[in-house]
């Protein structure tokens, strides 16, 4: 029995972004177990409600994260917005969809790439992050932003996009998905990428379920779990499947983000096709008096923001849930009994955004 | 003019941002702005670098690894606080785990404004703090001669 070793990584790691430390009791070349410690970038957002009221909220909620940012602003507002009953105009429902799913796309590519820089293939990680800015040109142009959107608000949106840009977008979209298929082929079909991620953190549909992993996490180790499908926005007119696979390892993983990438663009196609016309917002006048527990579906899962107000301008509580958080489980588990030249692989299938998980 | 100048390697630490200008580092790296066809490399070995580059704010947890990095990279260097956030602290000023910008605990050269930052703006900061990096140079050449 060899001596048991611990490994510190991170939180300045090259392959993290974001700082995430763990420690790994390695055993000759093989992980017997991560200790995973987070609190790096913890700022505390959550007390802020007590000096920002409740509008002022939303550009903090949008601030958690700067990959799903519009999630989490929109989800902000979807949980002060039933609280109040404001009754949010159908044109605003569907632009939320659009700028929502282009943030999953972005977000899943941005994925993809960071995957790639984990697996040592640079050039396939530039030709993601490539497509990605093309996204994110259609973001710019829509919203002014790049990344940080600022379109959310309570009572709709804050931009209109017209319906001759919409049709602009449908074609350019269609150029994208052109441009994707043959990256995607490498990711699903190459036999190098394949070699590092079938079989590798093999998480079953149990423990997922026991773990409580959510997302693209749990979807890929067979667990039907999409917070769309609760129709909150306009996604109970969109005709949708979640993304389910059931092998449960890295490549399932991969797999199932890159299925949802063609998923998101024929959401936003079925949102243009359907967008109805009027007005993007209501005034919102008075203060929030009541609870509410908001679930959407960000790129990474499910995310929970529960709002407790008592009529006054400044909310009581604010409490948000993030998909990375509940995902730390399934991760620490994944890792037991890896291989040490996995961890990087590993730590990046469960899309760590650690921002939102220390908010 | 040095290699240094010509091709500077950066490194990057996230302090206590949202990721937002994080990924717009990582996005000036990447063909759409492509960085590294002026020489510009981005390394993970504080060792190897010569920019350092901070996102977010500064916490009581991260303060000695932004500290130690620092420490690690060899003179001359330049520090580029990016975004609101590693400037002042930003929105999150408030909060009772902030302590400010990046320039309470290592001397910043250049600011980069912009919540987030755009990776237009972060290349125009790296560009300033190549100036900066020669003339820091110059000055320790001058001490050892």
């Amino acid at each position: 029995m060899a001596n048991k070793t611990i490994i510190p990584f991170g939180p300045q790691h090259p392959v993290l972004p974001e700082p995430i430390h763990l420690d790994l009791v390695v055993e000759d070349e093989k992980v017997v177990e991560a200790i995973p410690s987070i609190g790096l970038i913890h700022r505390g957002l959550e007390k802020l409600v007590e000096i920002k009221d409740y509008q002022e909220m939303t550009y903090v909620a949008e601030r958690i994260c700067g990959i799903c940012s519009f999630i989490h602003g929109m989800t902000y507002c979807h949980a002060i917005e039933t609280v109040m009953n404001v009754n949010v105009p159908p044109r605003a429902q569907y632009l939320r969809i659009i700028w929502s799913e282009l943030s999953r796309l972005h977000s899943h590519l941005l994925w993809l790439g960071l995957m790639a820089d984990s697996l040592g293939f640079e050039s396939l990680f530039m030709y993601s992050w490539k497509i990605r800015e093309k996204i994110l040109d259609i973001i710019e142009e829509t919203t002014g932003g790049r990344v940080i959107f600022g379109s959310a608000k309570i009572g709709g949106v804050r931009h209109d996009i017209s319906n001759q840009k919409l049709q602009e977008i449908l074609k350019r979209l269609a150029d994208v998905e052109a441009e994707l298929k043959p990256i995607a082929k490498v990711f699903t079909d190459d036999y190098s990428v394949k070699h590092r991620l079938v079989g590798v953190g093999v998480l079953s549909k149990d423990e997922a379920y026991a773990l409580a992993a959510v997302g693209p996490m749990a979807r890929a180790s067979g667990v039907t779990q999409d917070m769309r499908k609760l129709g909150y926005s306009a996604y109970n007119e969109i005709n949708f499947e979640p993304i389910i696979e059931s092998s449960g390892d890295s490549y399932a993983r991969t797999v199932v983000r890159v299925r949802e990438l063609y998923s998101s663009f024929d959401i936003i196609r079925q949102a243009i096709a359907k967008m109805p016309e009027g007005a993007i917002d209501v005034k919102v006048t008075g203060n929030p008096n009541g609870e509410f527990m908001a679930r959407t579906e960000q790129p990474r899962g499910e995310v929970v923001y529960y709002v407790k107000a008592n009529g006054n301008k400044f909310l009581e509580r604010l409490r948000v849930r993030t998909p990375t958080f509940a995902n730390i489980p399934a991760l620490v588990k994944t890792l037991q009994g890896c291989d040490l030249a996995d961890v990087p692989v590993l730590v990046l299938t469960i899309d760590p955004c650690i921002s939102c998980t220390e908010r | 003019m040095s290699s240094i100048i010509k091709s500077p390697w950066v490194i990057h630490y996230d302090g206590s941002s949202c990721n937002g200008c994080d990924i717009e580092v990582l996005a000036a790296l990447t063909p759409r702005f492509d960085v590294e066809r002026f020489g510009i490399i981005n390394t993970g070995n504080p060792k190897h670098a010569d920019i350092f580059l901070v996102t977010g704010s500064v916490n009581e947890q991260n303060i000695p690894i932004v500290k130690n990095i620092y420490e690690q990279m060899p003179d001359p260097k330049v520090v580029i606080a990016i975004g609101i956030c590693a400037a002042t602290g930003g929105i999150f000023k408030e909060c009772y785990n902030v302590q400010g910008g990046v320039g309470e605990v290592i001397p910043v050269d250049v600011y980069v404004p912009g919540c987030a930052a755009r990776p237009e703006a972060i290349i125009d900061g790296v560009v300033k703090a190549l100036g900066i990096l020669q003339k820091k140079q110059e000055e320790w050449k001058a001490k050892v001669s």
